[in-house]
């Protein structure tokens, strides 16, 4: 057995929070988490270097038996897909942590033993390959979660806290069916790559795919079902919003590419107009949502929805640019939205108002600032040379591939962003310099650039050089295509 | 492999940064601009004789997507577009300088430096091996002009800039990505190639023909009608922006674009088996007379200008759609030689602005008298526009009258017969009222101010030499057509 990489990355912000515990002073606290955290991120590296793109087969794998009368196991693993977002989740940790140092001043040990719990589950998700041990991570994630909001929330965070428990809840119900009717159908056994080897009968795949898509639709979020997500949002503290738009959301879309797809390969591909459909929905309705709004944070929140309506609209047409831009833009997503959320949260903290109203001429009043909101305002609306420009023309491309008609209804919704994103920013930052006559505002702090700028690289370098991630996707895509289609099938 | 393209760009964006690192030492922040256009200039025109000779140079900086580079590649039409739009930013730097002073504007270094900047992204347009590079620089292009046309920052400079946007980028965000993506999914490839890059993809004609379209408005800084009217809404920015920015780089790009894909998307065959030479040669043609007309009735004179360079534009993709060697010649010799023609009217009108604080052409009566240079050299422009010889402009018309005859397309030989007319109807009093119209009040003070006279005068004199000496222009566009 190799060094446990994986199980170290884990558990380390575990162990953070139990140090916490310990300690009294705020200051202390904030600078262990932070110490946790970016410890935990370098330990990437380390996994990134080392992971052989040439292959879809499951690296860094580790395997213990736990409970053996269930053949459940203690069995984690990366490929292509997972290890991105490992990745990303472990980049978004230490950000959060700088996001919260001066917007939390309650409950500081509470919150960061919240923050860090929650770091070691969604790592946990994305390398889990038993099926039980996924579920327990999925749905230990609720806990922390639920805290972060419900008590270091806005005004109205209790209600936006409840929401987002009923209906994840809502959805791992059915989750937890479909995985016991798995258990007995698919031979006994949680060991998700064994799982993906089962041949199930058609009505059943079907069943199957409709339990687990109510689950990953409650947490990409697809429409109908995308409501929890602005009370969230906007009630959550920066970091929560941080972890909600840039990791949480993935796991739905995660969802479809570890279990929908290669468990369920013919209902995936019977189902997939629908869900091009439903995809397209999203992108449309969400986009139009976020032109209306005032609320910066309502405004970034629906445009989650949009985007990753765009993720599942590249995932469901089935083919090779299609899926990778969608698992690219997965992670995309996550860098900058993310951002937004972070430079929404930065500002609040001077003006303490989200209402786009109450802002213009950011620009003179805090220049620094403003060249990054406008990077990532940019970024968002897929500018070409950024990043969501490159999964934005993958996705686009497969779903002309797949089915034309929903690929041009959706180049809607990147107007929309456009439209949304630029007049945002244009009432946000240009104009008279009224702003800073009515808030005392300070240009960033080297420890907010210090969070910026790592998400800034990524976006440019991806937007120009996308290669290295794509040739890390390459091989698990195209290897997940071979399993949806069979052999003979693929593209 | 060469890095001549990429310093080219390098020295415009360098210049850029220059100019905001130096933005509290003024007079050597003015100096930036007008240096790096010299040197920026002298290593485009250093690609000339290989490009002339029928050779290229080619730079791949890395690989983006498969089947997608990086890439830079110096080609003869490049080459048209990069010499205009550098040589007339050496001018356009003098004057700017003249310009802003005269007027005492405020922002001066971020005028400075979204113009270098600008320029850059004109040059990197102008050499860009792909679709995906040529984008990169059209969208980059569309947000630093961005900030020069809102510059006033009054409500009717917000309305302006705002109307720019919306459409240049609506239409890039709309159906520019979907060709694009179309593109892409068609022939796995974005890069241009001489026959047409989905010449032999054997897609449906329906297909093609949409995406085609798509293309021809996505690149809405064409001004193709009906997606024309954010450029008339442009002239809220100072004159030196309209002049250099909304008469040579911005436009030309958008025309540039559309030629790239005519020849190297598509390609001539594609385009005629399709049938949508035609089309998009009548578009043109309506856009040709509509503009004139509109023009016709502004007395803005910034606006008739406006007008004027849509209605101009249509010319360069008429001549390309046409598919005779003359007529492609013509239209490719008229992106330079629209340049300078119109870019010597811009300056005129700026001119007068600065001398006399006047817009409207009915209050310019008398004027010339007062600025007899400035005058002049708008009666040389308006020559040009109209194509009389030996204007530069004329040289253009006579390719493009002989290239429809060549091509039996009468029709069109009768729209640019018309358009002449029409120039002449709207150009003509402007030189009339400000050499004979009755002087209006309050020209006491008025007088020419020398770095703002000495540019004007420059290039009218380069039209007039250009209508002559044609050669570099021609044998360029003759590249192209080869």
């Amino acid at each position: 057995m190799d060094f446990p990489w994986l199980s170290i990355i884990i558990f380390l912000p575990a162990a953070g929070a139990l140090v916490l515990l310990f300690l009294r002073d705020d200051l202390a606290i904030r600078r262990v988490a932070l110490g946790v955290t970016f410890a935990d991120f370098l330990l990437c590296f380390p996994l990134l270097l080392g992971f052989d793109a040439s292959t879809h087969e499951m690296q860094f794998t580790e395997t213990h038996t736990w409970i053996p009368g269930l053949g459940i196991r203690y069995a984690l693993g990366v490929d292509g897909i997972s290890v991105l977002f490992v990745f990303l989740a472990a980049l978004l940790g230490w950000i959060c942590v700088l996001a919260s140092w001066r917007a939390i001043e309650t409950m500081v040990k509470e919150f960061m033993v919240s923050l860090l719990a929650m770091q070691t589950l969604m790592l946990g998700v994305f390398s889990a390959l038993d099926l039980f041990l996924f579920y327990v991570f999925w749905e230990a994630m609720l806990v922390p979660m639920y805290a972060i909001i419900g008590i270091w929330g806005g005004s109205r965070r209790v209600y936006a806290a409840f929401k987002f428990f009923l209906y994840t809840l809502a959805g791992s119900v059915l989750f937890l069916v479909g995985i016991i009717v798995l258990y007995f159908q698919g031979g006994k056994t949680f060991d998700i790559l064994a799982l993906m080897q089962a041949d199930l009968p058609f009505a059943l795949q079907s069943w199957l795919f409709f339990a687990f898509l109510v689950a990953f639709a409650v947490k990409v979020p697809m429409v109908p079902v995308h409501t929890w997500l602005p009370d969230a949002h906007v009630e959550a503290p920066t970091a929560g919003s941080i972890i909600l738009a840039g990791v949480l959301l993935k796991m739905g879309a995660y969802g479809f590419l570890r279990f929908s797809l290669p468990i369920l390969p013919e209902a995936s591909v019977y189902y997939s107009t629908f869900m091009l459909l439903l995809s397209a929905v999203a992108i449309v309705y969400g986009g139009f949502l976020a032109l209306a709004q005032d609320d910066l944070k309502k405004l970034v929140a629906y445009s989650s929805i949009s985007h990753m309506g765009f993720v599942t609209l590249g995932i469901f047409a089935l083919n090779g640019q299609g899926l990778g831009g969608g698992i690219l833009q997965m992670f995309n997503h996550g860098v900058t939205t993310g951002a937004l959320f972070l430079f929404v949260g930065l500002i609040y903290e001077r003006t303490h108002t989200r209402s786009i109203a109450d802002y213009g001429g950011l620009m003179k009043a805090a220049p620094i600032y403003t060249v990054f909101l406008g990077l990532f305002t940019l970024s968002s609306m897929a500018l070409p040379g950024l990043n969501s420009f490159v999964g934005e023309l993958l996705i686009l491309s497969g779903a002309f591939a797949a089915r034309p008609v929903i690929a041009a209804i959706s180049i809607l919704g990147a107007l929309l962003a456009a439209a949304y994103l630029l007049s945002m920013f244009r009432r946000v930052a240009l104009g008279a310099a009224e702003v800073g006559e009515r808030f005392r505002i300070w240009d960033l702090t080297r420890r907010e650039v210090a969070a910026a700028l790592p998400l800034a690289i990524l976006v440019i370098w991806i937007g120009l050089y996308p290669k290295p991630f794509l040739t890390i996707i390459g091989a698990s895509a195209e290897h997940l295509l071979e399993q949806v289609h069979g052999v003979e099938g693929t593209e | 492999m060469s890095i001549r393209p990429l310093l080219a760009v390098a020295v415009a964006g360098l210049a850029a940064a220059l100019v905001l690192i130096l933005h509290d030492r003024k007079p050597l922040r003015d100096l930036v601009s007008p240096v790096a256009a010299v040197v920026m200039f002298v290593l485009v025109v250093s690609m000339a004789p290989r490009v002339l000779a029928g050779g290229s140079y080619g730079l791949v900086l890395f690989e983006i997507l498969p089947g997608v580079d990086f890439a830079f590649r110096v080609d003869a039409l490049g080459l048209v577009f990069a010499t205009i739009s550098s040589g007339l930013w050496i001018v356009a730097s003098v004057y700017s300088l003249g310009y802003m002073r005269s007027l005492n504007e405020h922002a001066q270094t971020r005028f400075f430096a979204c113009f270098a900047t600008s320029l850059a992204a004109a040059a990197g347009g102008a050499f860009a091996a792909n679709i995906f590079t040529l984008v990169i620089f059209y969208e980059v292009l569309s947000l630093v002009t961005y900030p020069l046309v809102y510059h006033h920052e009054d409500d009717e400079a917000w309305d302006g800039s705002r109307k720019y946007l919306v459409y240049l980028m609506g239409a890039s965000k709309s159906v520019l990505l979907a060709a694009i993506a179309l593109t892409y999914h068609l022939a796995g490839s974005l890069d241009f190639v001489p026959g047409g890059l989905l010449a032999d993809v054997g897609a449906s004609s329906l297909v093609l023909t949409v995406v085609y379209f798509c293309y021809l408005f996505g690149f809405a800084k064409a001004a193709l009608m009906p997606l024309h009217a954010w450029l008339p809404a442009a002239m809220v920015a100072p004159t030196p922006v309209s002049a250099l920015l909304h008469a040579v780089a911005v436009v030309k790009m958008g025309v540039f674009c559309v030629l790239r894909v005519v020849f190297h998307v598509f390609g001539t065959g594609l385009m005629d088996g399709l049938g949508l030479a035609l089309v998009t040669a009548y578009l043109a043609s309506f856009t040709i007379l509509m503009a004139s007309v509109y023009a016709l009735t502004r007395d803005d004179l910034k606006a008739r200008l406006a007008y004027s360079t849509v209605s101009q534009l249509s010319y360069i993709v008429l001549g390309a759609v046409l598919f005779s060697p003359v007529a492609m010649v013509g239209g490719i010799y008229h992106i330079a030689a629209h340049a300078i023609s119109k870019i010597t009217l811009f300056f005129c009108a700026g001119s007068i602005f600065c001398a006399s604080g006047k817009r409207k052409i009915s209050e310019m009566g008398g004027i010339g008298r007062r600025l007899p240079w400035t005058m002049g050299a708008f009666f040389i422009g308006s020559l040009s526009m109209i194509g009389v010889p030996p204007t530069s402009g004329f040289v253009s018309k006579w390719y493009l009258a002989l290239g429809s005859v060549e091509a039996e397309q009468f029709a069109f030989l009768i729209v640019l017969l018309v358009s002449s007319v029409l120039n002449a109807a709207y150009f003509l009093p402007v030189s009339y009222v400000a050499f004979f119209g009755e002087p209006n009040e309050g020209q006491g003070g008025v007088r020419e101010i020398p770095m703002v006279t000495i540019p004007l005068v420059v290039t009218a004199v380069l039209s007039l030499l250009m209508g002559i000496f044609p050669g570099y222009f021609i044998a360029l566009a003759e590249g192209v057509v080869r």
